[in-house]
């Protein structure tokens, strides 16, 4: 049996100001998945984010990661498991140049000099972006930003890489590099977002978020194939889905070369 | 948006590009020091230190156009809180108008102070422009590291650099959606959406504080920031500190006149 890789229970909080913005989420993740967390603006899909590496602690819930019980004596361990990649890469990116930002988890770590530049060399080199060392990251694009920030967290050597809105605000060639970049990495991958299409393409499994709870959790077919549950928590199924749907469909197909192959054998 | 580099020029590669920045950080501060202790009137001297610094900034090939003027955005400063001295201090009278019943008196003392003031100033933003300007930003935060420079401070230059152009163009941002949406309106009112603009800097200057926190943390961060050494310093950079430093003292004790 696949062990878990995350465990929540029961997990509810509150910010500060009294704002409830999780009301008791449960959620499983097992090692080697990819799992989608979808909903809309203000779902409280980031504050789940900052929970699983204990940026955010709540006394109301249990999270487990890697069988670590969340707790201050596993805070730094679990921190090493966890890698989070925030969605604003001028947040992600603090450093003068892109080899002390990419450096700065491995160094935290307190590895070897000869450690740690290899780290940065492999961890860029994962992200197409071999070279870029001595660049600041204010004079890199979006898009290169986006990737040098998932750098900073490979570099750690993560179990879980856990991604808040990767595709939002950069160009369509963009993201399908990005997209294309992350179906690569074979490590646990937890990604949070409302953009259905790139979820379609990335994820096994999904939970759907909305007001704190979690509505609905299942396969990436089943729950992205439902309209209605969709369409009634302000989002809406893949193009794909709708399309074929449109079109008097009963299982309508996920991925675009599903479809295309439908769509031939069905017409020609 | 495209922003000029703070160490423009820096990207060169001179013999003074590739020097240690521990040897310039040393080397040009002492150049400040040595000019400031100098006396006002030993004008030969001030012009030894000038031909020194301009021939460093020739071997290390920054744009002379560019370092002279840079170096003029001091003189507005200084002229400002100087250029009264020379009409208040008492002494041998140099000159004296008068403007209806307003008389003026310029005194040799208040003079040689306003000169004092001037060429020290000058000659100094020469030595800390040459040092921006031949080393790169994230290089020579190293350099004050390894000179120990509280840590805390060396932090706060680097989100500094950092930081800076974000917030030029959050701020340039919220200046064009105002000026989008403000069609004449008397002065007052333009003046408080400049209020409100700052304010709005601030809170988002915060908060984004917080996310970059939130993201240091996640990496593993416990207060200390962890640096890789750099190499030592090498044969060049003794040679070039030598050779400053012994040019600065023989100017110092005028040995050459």
């Amino acid at each position: 049996m696949v062990s878990k890789a995350l465990e929540i229970r029961n997990l509810e909080y509150a910010y500060p100001d009294g704002t409830r913005a999780l009301k008791g989420v449960s959620m499983d993740v097992f090692e080697g998945e990819s799992v989608g967390v979808i909903g809309p603006n203000g779902a409280g899909k980031s504050t789940l984010l900052l929970h699983l590496n204990g940026i955010l602690r709540s006394k109301n819930g249990e999270i487990r990661v890697m069988d670590m019980h969340m707790e201050d004596g596993n805070l730094q361990k679990i921190r090493r498991k966890v890698g989070l990649v925030f969605q604003d890469p001028d947040d992600q990116l603090f450093s003068p140049t892109v080899f002390d930002d990419v450096a700065f988890g491995p160094l935290n770590l307190g590895l070897s000099r000869e450690e740690v530049e290899e780290r940065v060399a492999k961890a860029l080199e994962q992200v197409n972006m071999p070279g870029y060392e001595g660049r600041s990251p204010h004079h890199l694009s979006f898009g290169e930003k986006k990737r040098v920030s998932i750098a900073t967290v490979l570099s750690i050597q993560p179990e879980i890489l856990v991604l808040d809105e990767p595709t939002s605000n950069i160009d369509p060639g963009t993201r399908r590099g990005l997209i294309e970049l992350l179906n690569g990495f074979e490590i646990t991958k937890i990604i949070a977002s409302h953009d259905i299409e790139m979820i379609a393409e990335l994820c096994d499994r999904v939970f759907l978020l909305y007001d704190g709870k979690i509505i609905k959790n299942g396969d990436v077919g089943e729950i992205l194939t439902d309209a209605e549950l969709l369409e009634s928590h302000k989002l809406e199924p893949p193009i794909m889905v709708r399309l074929f749907r449109g079109a008097g469909y009963s299982n309508a197909p996920l991925k675009l070369g599903e479809g295309i192959r439908k769509i031939k054998h069905n017409i020609y | 948006m495209k922003h000029d580099f703070i160490d423009k020029y820096a990207e060169l590669d001179t013999v003074i590009h590739r020097l240690d920045p521990r040897v310039k950080i040393v080397s040009f501060i002492s150049f400040v020091f040595f000019v400031i202790f100098t006396s006002p009137s030993e004008f030969l001297n001030f012009l030894f230190y000038f031909i020194l610094i301009f021939n460093v900034i020739l071997i290390s090939k920054v744009p002379l156009k560019f370092v002279f003027k840079r170096s003029l955005v001091i003189i507005p400063f200084v002229l400002f809180v100087a250029i009264f001295i020379p009409f208040f201090k008492q002494g041998e009278v140099a000159g004296s108008y008068s403007f209806g019943s307003l008389h003026l008196t310029l005194s040799y003392t208040g003079l040689i102070i306003l000169w004092n003031v001037l060429v020290k100033s000058w000659l100094s933003v020469f030595g800390m422009l040459l040092l921006a300007s031949t080393t790169k930003f994230p290089r020579l935060l190293k350099g004050f590291e390894k000179l120990k420079m509280p840590e805390l401070m060396v932090m706060v230059l680097s989100f500094f650099y950092r930081y800076v152009f974000v917030l030029m163009d959050e701020a340039m941002r919220m200046k064009r959606a105002r000026d989008s949406r403000s069609f004449g309106g008397c002065r007052v009112r333009q003046t408080r959406s400049i209020g409100n603009i700052i304010a709005t800097l601030f809170v988002r200057a915060y908060e984004r504080g917080e996310r970059v926190y939130a993201a240091m943390v996640s990496r593993g961060f416990s207060g200390r920031i962890e640096t890789l050494g750099e190499s030592g310093v090498g044969r060049l950079d003794l040679c070039f500190l030598v050779l400053f430093m012994s040019c600065l003292v023989v100017i110092k004790l005028g040995i050459l006149w």
